[in-house]
């Protein structure tokens, strides 16, 4: 791309290349500034806004951000291009997508235009349409979007949200994960996965996790899956050794150098993909990836320079991550948007915009998208920031987001939802948890005909047993 | 009479906070109260800036020498958060110029991401860590401003020290607001990695790690280092001592 000029309030910037235009043009966050590449000036900022949206969408298939020689992920993301399906929009302006979108969202057909557009559109093109997009454009497309996915439930149907419980103990003790379990199970959340982040990557600590949910769920004939989230490498050896794994977990980055930082390879995610599938233990569906991702993983890992060693901004890299995502056609995948910290986004009016860019762009590419509301005590956030993140995913279809006891993991060490936040945005917006799920809980007389979860008295509940988890 | 609590026999086996109740379907008003509370102790913990005049008095009763004050290049609380390559680099390494060179421990005793931490305990964390490497030359302490692990590389290299070990502050948990990390390196200069650090985490008596039992480890980990020529991920602490807190 030759250089591209701007004026703006009587000053011309300059912008050399997709990868500046890119990051000039990205809304002011603190991992841009750390990685320098963000604009100097809200001017500059402008004017790269000006530009991006001038370029056409072909610009993005004859230029990489990252180079294709360099990167496995610019190479699946090149090789995986549907051409048949960009062609109706093969002659638009990236600020002509942004339009064509908001169009779009008005007609009754929206979704399953939406649907036969993602192939054709690359993660970069996604990214660069949703930096000229403010955050009710976001939400606006994201809600007329609609991904499904399923195993043992259905996740992403209109009209719901699914959560993960998230039973995080500091020492992966099997009472305490069993007891926050049932705290989350009562309050009806689990039903996008049972997810523990596992103090150590053991692999037996793992095996015995996977035995305590899975005996919890055969028990309780819960309708729902389990996940510990160890490195994929530890769940595929215990795959082969017979372990009763649903989910496979991974962390995910935007480019090669960032997933090398992981431990992970693209052929190498590909073959987990295929040995968890080759269980079988899915009863709706057979997609068996989870992911997790969130911007500023690249530069943390110093794997964030593109084209012409250039740094790419964090937003750009971070969608990156979805085209990956999309050829492992995962159950779930969600942005930890929160977790890495205020040099990443500084505070809450940064973190909601990253949540709101982070499930639009990934819900747009077709993913099952859900997101980690979440902060850390030294970001410029709390809870009524959250509040906010939390109404706004409601409105967009956010297919779930991650709830542990009272907001508070005591083993991560940050604030991410409750499970009363997952009761609230239900109520709220008037959605219900999966359908499988609801079922189960309405059989059991803790959720009412409308999916309402209705309070449960500790030791009059069917499912006070599971406290006793892990001890025979 | 009153009901016993349900949840009571629950909430031993893990500090997550369950059994909340419900008010509607929101949170009643005293969790939102207690969470609040813990979240304000953290928040503040963050952003106190450290006292370093009184903090400077307690370190210079230990009878290590005067302390020295540096500050990192980072000027407020909101650049030390948004720019952690700048909480690594020294404004200026000037005050050390008097220094004598060439003992084996420089000490750093820096605020990081909780100046409560090291009001609480640095002092006290230092006096256990020169009494546990006792025999060793110790340079005059160091106590450093918005500063990260790293700028004890450019301490430890002016001083001409073999080791630098730094005492900064963790990162607030809505639990836990007053925690000291202990990360050693040996041969400090700028550009070592974070696999070339030992750490020791989560020392604040009486719930954590206690004084002595983070300085044994420290001083175990010097003299391992000592035998394998480097300190890191290849080092391993045969002190013994339970860690668990």
């Amino acid at each position: 791309m030759p250089i591209r000029r701007q004026s703006v309030a009587g000053t011309t910037y300059a912008f050399d290349g997709l990868v500046e235009v890119m990051a000039r043009a990205t809304p002011l966050r603190s991992g841009d500034q750390l990685a320098g590449c963000a604009a100097e000036s809200d001017a500059e900022r402008a004017a790269a806004a000006w530009v991006l949206a001038d370029l056409p969408l072909t610009t993005f298939l004859d230029e990489q951000v990252v180079p294709a020689e360099d990167d496995e992920v610019t190479r699946l993301i090149l090789e995986r291009h549907d051409a048949e399906a960009f062609a109706p929009v093969a002659h638009l302006t990236v600020g002509d997508l942004r339009d064509h979108l908001l169009e779009v969202a008005t007609t009754p057909g929206a979704a399953s235009t939406y649907a036969a557009l993602a192939p054709g559109l690359t993660p970069e093109m996604v990214a660069a349409v949703s930096k000229i997009m403010r955050n009710q454009d976001l939400v606006l497309v994201a809600g007329a979007a609609e991904v499904r996915a399923g195993f043992r439930t259905t996740i992403g149907l209109p009209g719901r949200i699914a959560t993960r419980l998230q039973p995080n103990h500091p020492t992966d003790d099997a009472a305490g994960i069993a007891a926050a379990t049932l705290d989350g199970l009562l309050m009806g959340c689990g039903d996008a996965v049972i997810g523990i982040n596992p103090a150590t990557d053991s692999p037996r600590t793992t095996a015995d996790l996977l035995h305590l949910l899975d005996d919890m769920r055969q028990r309780y004939e819960i309708p729902m899956q389990s996940c510990v989230l160890s490195h994929v490498t530890t769940t595929v050896d215990l795959i082969e050794q017979g372990a009763p794994v649903d989910l496979v977990f991974q962390s995910i980055a935007g480019t090669q150098a960032a997933n090398r930082g992981f431990g992970v390879t693209v052929p190498m995610l590909l073959e987990a993909n295929e040995a968890g599938r080759s269980l079988q233990r899915g009863t709706v569906g057979d997609n068996v990836f989870y992911l997790e991702t969130g911007q500023g993983s690249a530069l943390s890992a110093d794997a964030h320079l593109g084209t012409g060693g250039k740094p790419v901004d964090q937003q750009t890299l971070e969608t990156r991550a979805y085209g990956l995502a999309r050829v492992l056609e995962p159950l779930l995948i969600n942005t930890v948007v929160g977790f890495i910290g205020p040099e990443y986004l500084y505070d809450g009016k940064q973190i909601i915009r990253a949540g709101l860019e982070d499930h639009f762009c990934g819900k747009l590419l077709g993913l099952p998208m859900g997101v980690d509301v979440c902060y850390t005590n030294h970001a410029e956030a709390d809870s009524d920031d959250m509040d906010v993140l939390l109404t706004l995913l409601g409105v967009a279809g956010a297919a779930f987001v991650i709830a542990v006891p009272g907001a508070d993991d005591v083993m991560l060490g940050y604030q991410s939802l409750s499970f009363h936040d997952a009761l609230y945005v239900r109520q709220v917006l008037g959605l219900r948890p999966a359908p499988e799920f609801e079922a189960w809980l309405a059989g059991l007389g803790m959720a009412d005909a409308d999916g309402r979860v209705l309070a449960v008295d500790l030791e009059a509940s069917p499912l006070l047993g599971i406290a006793s988890g892990g001890r025979p | 009479m009153s009901t016993p609590d349900p949840w009571a026999a629950l909430r031993r086996t893990t500090q997550a906070r369950i059994g909340l109740g419900r008010a509607g379907n929101s949170l009643p008003t005293r969790r939102v109260l207690e969470f609040a509370t813990a979240h304000a102790a953290a928040r503040d913990a963050v952003h106190e800036p450290l006292d370093v005049e009184a903090v400077s008095a307690q370190v210079a009763e230990l009878g290590l020498g005067e302390p020295v004050v540096l500050t990192s290049r980072a000027e407020t609380r909101g650049d030390y958060l948004r720019r952690p390559d700048l909480g690594r680099q020294p404004a200026s390494l000037e005050p050390l110029a008097g220094c004598e060179q060439g003992a084996d421990v420089a000490l750093v005793l820096a605020d990081g991401l909780s100046s409560r931490a090291v009001a609480d305990h640095g002092a006290a964390l230092l006096g256990a860590l020169a009494k546990a490497l006792d025999g060793r030359r110790i340079a005059p302490p160091v106590l450093a401003t918005q500063a990260r692990v790293a700028l004890g590389d450019h301490v430890g290299e002016a001083l001409g020290a073999r080791f630098v070990v730094v005492v900064i502050g963790e990162r607030p948990g809505l639990s836990v607001a007053d925690s000291l990390g202990v990360y050693l390196t040996m041969h400090p200069r700028p550009g070592r990695a974070d696999s070339e650090r030992n750490c020791i985490s989560n020392v604040h008596p009486p719930d954590g790690l206690t004084y002595e039992s983070a300085a044994r480890v420290a001083a175990a980990l010097v003299v391992g280092a000592d035998e394998l020529g480097r300190s890191g991920v290849d080092l391993k602490d045969r002190s013994g001592t339970e860690l668990a807190g």
